[in-house]
């Protein structure tokens, strides 16, 4: 299978390049100043930290918003999805077909028609432009996710720790807590990783539930603010846009085993 | 496609709970099993109660708001007149309506195609590349799906920037003169070209997944056989690679097809780059328009969306449970 040719190095190596040039060109401009981010030099030649200076100035309420907003929907999330996953698998669960089957449909609903929804709700509910309203939100992209990657890991734990739990007379709670919670311990950290990240980088319902929400808005509003401004700042942006990359970066350098995890939960299988 | 739907696509495949492995209860304890069944709802009631809650809801109130005329004071104050489907006439007899929807089928078969074509392709190189680094660059090739869509939209739209953009500085060094990447015409290109680039990544993973499990003794008799490296992909990958290819289609296409964010982004849905998705978006929520808001009509075009992409969602799980049978 593995043929070594000279020149399959060097074109992987292109290849990666031309994919991540876009990323490289965000970083590129976010360093340039101002008066030369027009001449498009490939490297930062007139080099400046000026638009990190505006981010930290400007961006930093938007920023501790996202870190609020992800952690609050990685709670939530887990908080739904571990208990029912483990029904899904272990438990008989009337309906447990009829559930898993809405659980796929739940992801295929456009965003845009959940918006549509929420925002007439939490608008008679008073709870547009809060924080806890994006939290609900944002975490309907999760649930059904983690549910079901929470409900593939426990149907293949071993049975015999349950088995001999419920024996000893444990009650199912205390074996779901003491027993079933720390074993699935790496999926439960994979479904947290995806809950935050996606909360992170939503931008459907934050532009639209939390549009006039001033700093209790995520950092996504926080660059989209830049977007159809009179002279569009590019600097300040793609500063700010690289620093809202930080988690995605983070996630694929020191998480990603459990990025792995959470796409080989699917993909091995067939 | 965004990185959420990708890995959640990844999920939605393979995570059906295996059968057989739920705890049999033990013979002649019906009481008990009554019993186990309460407790067995009761783990399972957070979900039930948040889909009804967090997610038929949502969906009941868009199907109310698309038979209802709203506008900004009913929307506040209530008191909306019934209209039954009087606003999917309208919104139908619409002169945009039909370039719409067509916008919104090129965008959708386009990038799919595209991102099929090129993550195959990277699939199969990096599946044969056999040198160490293959393994670190493909994990290089995830950064476009874990990036957040509005760090990579607004990145292309300054590349695609007409005067200064590096596209067409680039295009200039061959000669070719300035595209207006973002004007009316081209706008259904431009948003394309970045999103073939987001779903790349999905295509690539799950393709790769896909070539993984194809034996490797049968490449071997291939060869053995005489088959040339390009006979190999069309006699032994593709067929191999069939039901793969088939769910990935589907998924791509129904998550395809409801993309507002890369679109809304970069071109805000002018022009040609306005499909069902982002014109239910705008006429609900586009950025300065809040004096003529229309709720109503946002919601229908929200519920055809809605439809099109059940329609295929279905045809999607009837044909996962199809190959697993």
């Amino acid at each position: 299978m593995t043929t070594r040719s000279w020149w399959k190095l060097p074109l992987a190596l292109l290849l990666t390049a031309l994919m991540l040039f876009p990323v490289y060109w965000m970083v590129n401009v976010s360093f340039t100043s101002r008066d030369s981010i027009r001449k498009g030099q490939l490297i930062p030649l007139d080099f400046t930290l000026d638009h990190y200076a505006v981010v930290l100035h400007d961006q930093l309420p938007y920023l501790g918003t996202s870190l609020l907003v992800g952690l609050g929907t990685v709670l939530l999330t887990l908080a739904v999805a571990a208990p029912s996953a483990f029904a899904l698998a272990r438990l008989a669960v009337p309906g447990r077909t009829a559930l898993n089957f809405l659980l796929i449909v739940a992801q295929m609903v456009p965003a845009v028609v959940m918006s549509l929804g929420f925002y007439s709700i939490y608008s008679r509910a008073g709870i547009l432009d809060t924080i806890p309203g994006l939290i609900l939100a944002d975490s309907t992209i999760a649930v059904p996710f983690a549910v079901m990657l929470l409900s593939a890991f426990m149907a293949g734990l071993p049975g015999e720790l349950m088995q001999a739990a419920e024996l000893d007379g444990a009650s199912t709670w205390r074996t779901f807590r003491s027993i079933v919670l720390p074993m699935s311990r790496n999926s439960l950290i994979t479904a947290a990783l995806f809950a935050f990240l996606w909360a992170w980088s939503d931008f459907l319902f934050a532009s639209t539930l939390n549009r006039e929400g001033g700093a209790l808005r995520p950092i996504t509003m926080g660059i989209y603010n830049y977007i159809g401004a009179q002279n569009q700042e590019w600097g300040p942006m793609m500063a700010t846009a690289v620093v809202a990359s930080i988690p995605a970066a983070l996630l694929l350098i020191v998480a990603q085993r459990y990025v792995a995890a959470g796409v080989t939960a699917g993909a091995v299988k067939d | 496609m965004s990185e959420v739907t990708a890995a959640r696509a990844l999920v939605t495949r393979g995570s059906r709970p295996t059968r057989g492995t739920r705890g049999t209860t033990p013979p002649g304890a019906r009481r008990r099993r009554r019993s186990s069944t309460w407790i067995a709802f009761a783990f399972a009631a957070p979900l039930i109660a948040y889909l009804v809650l967090f997610y038929a809801y949502p969906l009941v109130q868009n199907v109310v708001m698309s038979m209802h005329r709203f506008d900004r004071n009913t929307f506040v104050n209530g008191g909306a007149p019934f209209v039954g489907f009087d606003i999917y006439g309208e919104v139908a007899s619409q002169p945009r309506f039909w370039p719409v929807v067509r916008q919104t089928a090129i965008f959708t078969i386009v990038s799919l195609t595209l991102q099929y074509v090129f993550g195959l392709a990277l699939a199969v190189f990096f599946h044969r590349a056999g040198f160490r680094l293959a393994s670190g660059l493909r994990a290089l090739f995830l950064v476009p799906w874990l990036l957040p869509v509005i760090v990579s939209g607004t990145t292309w739209q300054w590349i695609m920037n007409a005067d200064n953009g590096i596209l067409n500085s680039f295009l200039g060094i061959f000669g070719v003169d300035p595209v207006w990447w973002l004007s009316t015409d081209t706008s259904l290109i431009s948003v394309i070209i970045a999103n073939v680039w987001l779903g790349i990544p999905f295509n690539l993973v799950i393709l790769y997944s896909g070539l993984q499990n194809i034996p490797t003794d049968l490449y071997e008799a291939a060869s053995l056989d005489g088959a040339s490296a390009w006979q190999q992909f069309w006699r032994v990958t593709m067929p191999l690679l069939k039901p793969v290819t088939l769910i990935t289609l589907l998924l791509g296409l129904v998550y395809t097809l409801k993309v507002v964010d890369v679109i809304w982004i970069i071109t805000a849905g002018t022009g040609t780059s306005q499909t069902l998705a982002t014109w239910s978006y705008g006429l609900a929520f586009g950025k300065g328009t809040s004096s003529v808001i229309r709720y109503s009509e946002a919601s229908v075009v929200g519920t055809m969306l809605l439809l099109v992409a059940l329609v295929f969602g279905l045809i999607y799980i009837a044909v996962q449970r199809r190959q697993e049978d």
